[in-house]
């Protein structure tokens, strides 16, 4: 039974993008607009721009990079504010990789570990709780941000922190919840886009369930899907078959990771330790109860609370971030990509992040000269 | 940050397991995924096994695909 794929996969998704190409041609004929998909996972921007999907189809489907990439869609003062933390002497600062270069408006955690503050990149936040057990006479501070699939991952660190009363530990969170951006997108940004390619971690956590909405209430297609090259056209099939049909649904096409209920246990120690609260967004502003904070009950985990942070407005850039992860614009259009804004001197989160739009075309979809 | 990756359980223990993810080994947290049996396959994301990966899915997937890219469009 062949449950991964194999070399032979790379002559179906061949095939595939063809027929893609074709759906699309057709649906384009029918509604006299080219169709255009947002993917919300910023996982999905970087696998479509590596796989060479974006280029094979960019005459023919429009894919606009959403707000799924988790430190893109972070607001500049709460990205300050981050980075003041590492600031204070007999700290020790734990982030995951991506966040190390994004630039503050003074500078980035990368300048202030090279001036001599700690801070340490973590695979994993219960590796924080252990360095605090290992250093007990010196705060540590873990930089929580992401989205539902991350969120768990989080409270199990403070699970963790809780149950063996580690009590210089703590987390400053920032995290984001994809159904109020999708909705405000919709909404408010009245972002133009025939469907969603639905994030395939996000929705191990939620399930099936939770984008019927779009399908119900913006008559939106949606589907759930993979990242591997196969898994993606086909997303991008179905994502054309429901609009040439104008018969909007949301679908699984990751049925071998997303269940229709998704993860319960996760589900469940997220709510345990966390709330729904507002939450900023770059580019998008406050969007209430869009991100979820550390229950009260926790609040001395909550580095928020522990700890008296202040920053001032953030410096104005011309980035366009903000714009990227609203589909409002690509980064070609942004005047600085690939002058003043490279992967060596990164302008916005999107040119550093892993994940970010503008990091995805610079990589692999860059015109030369 | 937020790429999972597939990864075979090798080792069981309580908490943990000892994965195999394209020949590199690690340990993995398994909190979310307790019934995991050695021989499946996980999506890690950040030490921590996500889900189960359902092979009888995996399989009806692929044969989905490759009829797809079969399909007549005309
Ligand atoms: S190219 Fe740089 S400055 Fe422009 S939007 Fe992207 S990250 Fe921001």
């Amino acid at each position: 039974m062949r449950t991964l794929f194999e070399p032979k996969d790379s002559a179906v998704a061949r095939e595939l993008a063809q027929k893609v190409i074709k759906l699309a041609d057709r649906c384009k004929e029918k509604t006299g607009v080219t169709p255009a998909f947002m993917e919300v996972c910023g996982s999905h921007t970087m696998a479509l721009a590596r796989s060479g999907i974006k280029l094979i189809l960019q005459d023919h489907v429009r894919l606009l990079s959403g707000p799924g990439c988790p430190v893109c869609v972070t607001d500049q003062k709460q990205i300050d504010a981050m980075i003041e933390v590492a600031e204070a002497q007999n700290r020790i600062v734990c982030t995951f990789g991506d966040m190390m270069r994004v630039p503050g408006s003074k500078r980035s955690l990368l300048s202030a570990k090279t001036e001599g503050r700690d801070v340490r990149i973590v695979y994993s936040p219960l590796d924080a709780v252990r360095i605090a057990q290992e250093n007990p006479d010196r705060e540590v501070v873990f930089l929580g941000v992401g989205f539902e699939t991350t969120v768990p991952v989080l409270a199990a660190a403070l699970q963790l922190a809780e149950l063996k009363q580690v009590e210089n530990f703590s987390m400053w969170a920032t995290t984001k919840l994809v159904q109020p951006v999708l909705r405000t997108l919709l909404s408010v940004k009245k972002v133009k886009i025939h469907g969603f390619l639905l994030p395939g971690h996000v929705s191990i956590v939620l399930g099936e369930q939770a984008y019927q909405f779009l399908a119900d209430e913006f008559h939106m297609p949606g589907v759930i899907t993979g990242f591997e090259t196969v898994e993606m056209l086909s997303g991008i099939y179905k994502l054309l078959q429901m609009v040439l049909n104008d018969q909007p649904a949301i679908l699984n096409n990751y049925k071998s990771v997303v269940r229709p209920d998704g993860n319960p246990i996760a589900q469940k120690i997220m709510n345990e330790f966390f709330t729904p609260c507002d939450e900023t967004w770059r580019g998008m502003g406050m969007i209430p109860q869009s991100g979820l904070d550390i229950r009260d009950q926790y609040s001395h985990l909550n580095a928020k609370k522990k700890f008296n942070v202040t920053v001032g407005e953030p410096k104005k850039t011309l980035c366009r971030c903000g714009d990227m992860i609203c589909g409002l614009a690509t980064p070609d259009e942004c005047i600085l990509f690939g002058k003043a804004c490279t992967p060596i001197h990164p302008v916005g989160p999107c040119m550093v992040s892993d994940e970010g739009s503008c990091s995805a075309y610079y990589a692999y979809m860059r015109k030369e000269g | 940050m937020c790429v999972g990756v597939p990864a075979k359980v090798i080792e069981k223990n309580e908490f943990t397991a000892l994965v195999d993810v394209l020949g590199t080994k690690m340990e993995v947290g398994i909190l979310f995924v307790p019934d995991v049996e050695i021989g499946e396959y996980v999506i890690v994301h950040a030490g921590q096994g996500m889900s189960i990966i359902d092979q009888t899915f995996a399989q009806a997937s692929i044969e989905e695909w490759e009829k797809m890219a079969r399909a007549d469009i005309i």
